[in-house]
């Protein structure tokens, strides 16, 4: 072999080859399908991001205020707020104000008691037929997931909730119980324009624009979807450091113990 | 070789007893390996690492995760939400599935290029294929097990796929599903086979091993090792290179853990399974997408054979050729790199295989070329000519042109003909004709001006 100069040319194109193969066919497996999205920038993107605290508080005041009347987030308990700081007392207030269903007691009935902060937000439908009885046949999904489970993401639930207009655009026939979206794939989405100029009354005095909202709680719903993020990424450079630090180690090892075959 | 000295008196005993001791230091220490092995020999470790990985970590999830239809979804979200760390095992089992893939994908290819299928190797190339098809079927059946809208419908598109074979097809397919439809009986098996396939690699992987180390490795030379000079111990050499390399292999390991966890994956399978919703694009994991294109290749009969029998066995036989391999290619050189023709071919395969993983992600019958608004203008007046046509009394079918648009399957046709036009004629033909350049007469040899023995 010719020295260690070629040594590291190929380590450089194997490592090369294998992003651009994962990368590549990555992006294709990605490629098909979905309208497209306008991007916009988060500040839980990248590999510092981290959840915008004020922003998270809103955006739970919009879930509750709008979005809990018809949709669920039933992965989200009560106390995983406290991982992005409510404090003790805030959850069990949040906690309280709902009403859930508990049961048997001794005497084998059900009952009503107050919500505790190991309880999970409830959905507002008992079952799925109830939930399309009430929402002219289309279904609201549960939200916990949404952000990961759409092409898009956190892009394309901002795109769905600001993509509403006054009028659909000319010439386009809107059925009933149907209503315009620019971003929703076919158009035509079964949920009314949930978002308004001042919907909510923001605690923190923010305005409530139908824009200021739809990002709070798409930052909400982006924390709901994926709770670890910051954890992950906090411990994934600490991970990647070691790493680096480790091959230059085991690379200056694998010099000496080659130094005499060379 | 002898047995190495022992220092310990109860390892000695032992020893004597059963020689594990005497093995491992033969098998893992002083084998003799090639002494100008380059980096692309790494893969073989780390294909092995990744299976411990993934036996590891699924062991721990498997201590969370509930097999059924109705629990399966939310027992995986549990294992990421309250599980501690459970992200992180997750993450590193779905990316650790695809990570495995990237490492056999490339081990394979330096096989393809250093001639490693080649006597006297042919039975460790054919233990290597047996790996790929149980790694296939595993990745398979555990991309189920989460139990997401993309779970669902994968398992339904392939596993009615042996539909279509001729008077069994059925009958096997609903004994696959255990029932008339993907549900919960097919969840189970799925899980049961799940954890115990990759125990079976293991197996092979030993059966594999063992058929390395009665002949040794090849090398880029493809040359035979003539004498002690040629070679050098695995331990302390190789082993400090495979940590360096598995090290670094890590580092990308890691960023799509950590920062990038389902870029890989699919967004669908965070919706849950539902049979009544068909996804609009069911497409399989990336590492399945060019067997996926050879399927659907063909989208016309032959003869009394359907279109989707074709395909099955069209994917099917993409591996399977690869068992004849040793006997297709005739050149009695092994390695690429003194085959200046072959390079070139080899080159194109490669492009080829990406070629088909691309067409495999994309709808068949969209445009190649043109733009859908092309498209739509061309059949538009297509559409018209014919009304005008069936107006005037004449058929109209007859009268016009249909638009001829030339579609991703077309390109995945040509790139499947080329697949295995590779293998089966020009193989045996390049080897025959082709004109090698000169071999080094040992691996110790200066290289020569040529570039002998760089990595490729
Ligand atoms: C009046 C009931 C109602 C309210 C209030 C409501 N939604 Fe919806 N939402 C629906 C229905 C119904 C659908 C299903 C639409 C369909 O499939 O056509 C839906 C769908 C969605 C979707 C999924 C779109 C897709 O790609 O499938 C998102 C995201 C969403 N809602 C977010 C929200 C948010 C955030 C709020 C609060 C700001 C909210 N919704 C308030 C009824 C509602
Ligand atoms: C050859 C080795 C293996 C491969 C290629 C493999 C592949 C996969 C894949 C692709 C998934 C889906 C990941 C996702 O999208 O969520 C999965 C899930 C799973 N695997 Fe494996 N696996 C392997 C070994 C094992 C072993 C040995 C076990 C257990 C003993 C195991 C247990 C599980 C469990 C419980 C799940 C479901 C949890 C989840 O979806 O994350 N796996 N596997």
């Amino acid at each position: 072999m010719s020295g260690e100069g070629a040594m590291t040319r190929r380590i450089v194109t194997g490592l090369a080859a294998t992003i651009l193969l994962a990368m590549g066919l990555a992006t294709t497996a990605q490629a098909t399908g979905g309208s497209s999205v306008d991007e916009r920038h988060w500040g839980f993107q990248g590999i510092f991001g981290t959840y915008d605290r004020g922003a998270l508080r809103r955006g739970l005041q919009v879930y509750q205020g709008v979005c809990a009347s018809c949709h669920g987030l039933k992965y989200i308990a009560f106390r995983n707020l406290q991982d992005v700081g409510f404090t003790e007392d805030e959850v069990k207030a949040i906690a309280v104000d709902y009403s859930l269903q508990d049961g048997p007691d001794d005497a084998g009935d059900m009952f009503e008691r107050p919500g505790k902060p190991s309880d999970r937000f409830p959905s507002p439908f008992a079952n799925e037929n109830a939930a399309r009885a009430s929402n002219g046949g289309a279904l609201p999904p549960d939200l916990s997931l949404i952000v990961k489970a759409r092409e898009g993401g956190a892009d394309y639930v901002y795109g769905v909730l600001t993509g509403y207009h006054d009028e659909p655009p000319e010439g386009v026939v809107v059925p009933e119980g149907m209503t315009y979206n620019d971003t929703f794939p076919g158009h035509m989405i079964g949920m009314p324009a949930p978002l308004f100029d001042g919907s909510v009354d923001y605690e923190d005095g923010t305005e409530a624009t139908v824009e200021q909202m739809a990002a709070d709680v798409t930052t909400f719903l982006a924390w709901s979807a994926s709770p670890e993020m910051e954890q992950r990424k906090r411990m994934g450079i600490k991970v990647i450091l070691f790493l680096i630090v480790l091959s230059g180690l085991l690379y200056a090892v694998k010099r000496k113990v080659w130094a005499d075959v060379h | 070789m002898a047995a190495p000295a022992m220092n310990n008196r109860m390892i000695k005993w032992f020893d004597d007893r059963l020689p594990i001791f005497t093995f491992m230091h033969h098998q893992m220490h002083e084998y003799p390996t090639p002494r100008n092995l380059n980096y692309w020999w790494n893969f073989g470790s780390l294909a092995g690492v990744m299976l411990v990985v993934m036996i590891v970590t699924g062991i721990v999830l498997a201590m969370n995760y509930t097999p059924s239809a109705d629990l399966a979804f939310g027992s995986v979200e549990r294992i990421m939400r309250d599980v501690n760390y459970g992200w992180l095992l997750r993450y590193i089992h779905a990316n650790g599935a695809s990570m495995f893939f990237i490492v056999v994908y490339i081990h394979i290819f330096r096989g393809l290029f250093y001639g490693s299928y080649k006597s006297p190797r042919e039975v460790l190339w054919w233990l290597g294929l047996v790996i790929l098809l149980l790694m296939m079927a595993t990745a398979f059946m555990g991309y189920v097990l989460p139990w997401g809208q993309m779970s669902f419908w994968g398992a339904t598109v392939i596993t009615n796929l042996f539909g279509a074979f001729p008077v069994v097809g059925d009958a096997i397919v609903t004994w696959l599903w255990g029932g008339f439809s993907v549900d919960n009986p097919t969840l189970n098996r799925f899980y049961s086979l799940h954890y115990l396939l990759p125990f079976m690699i293991v197996g092979v992987v030993v059966l594999h091993l063992w058929a390395l180390h009665t002949h040794g490795s090849n090398n880029p030379k493809g040359i035979d090792t003539k004498g002690p000079q040629d070679s050098i111990p695995f331990h302390p050499y190789y082993t400090v290179k495979d940590l360096f390399g598995t090290a670094v292999f890590f580092i990308v390991y890691a960023a799509f853990i950590f920062f990038f966890p389902d870029y890989l994956g699919h967004a669908d399978n965070y919706i849950p399974a539902n049979p009544l919703v068909t996804p609009p694009h069911i497409v399989p994991e990336w590492y399945f997408l060019p067997f996926y294109a050879i399927l659907r290749a063909f989208d016309f009969d032959i003869w009394f054979m359907p279109a989707k029998l074709l395909g099955v066995l069209a994917m099917f036989a993409s591996i399977l050729i690869l068992f004849l391999l040793p006997w297709l290619d005739t050149s009695r050189v092994r390695s690429g790199t003194f085959r200046p023709v072959f390079k070139w071919f080899f080159v194109i395969l490669i492009i080829d295989c990406v070629v088909l993983g691309y067409v495999g992600a994309k709808a068949p019958n969209d445009p190649l070329i043109a733009s859908e608004e092309t498209v739509a203008q061309e059949n538009e007046a297509y559409n018209a000519c014919v009304a005008k046509a069936d107006a005037a009394g004449k058929v109209g079918e007859d009268e016009c042109d249909r638009p001829f648009v030339v579609q991703y399957v077309h390109l995945g046709q040509l790139a499947t003909l080329y697949y295995f036009f590779h293998f089966l004629l020009l193989l045996p033909i390049l080897g025959r004709t082709e004109r090698t350049l000169p071999l080094p007469t040992s691996i110790l040899e200066p290289v020569t001006k040529h570039g002998a023995g760089a990595g490729k």
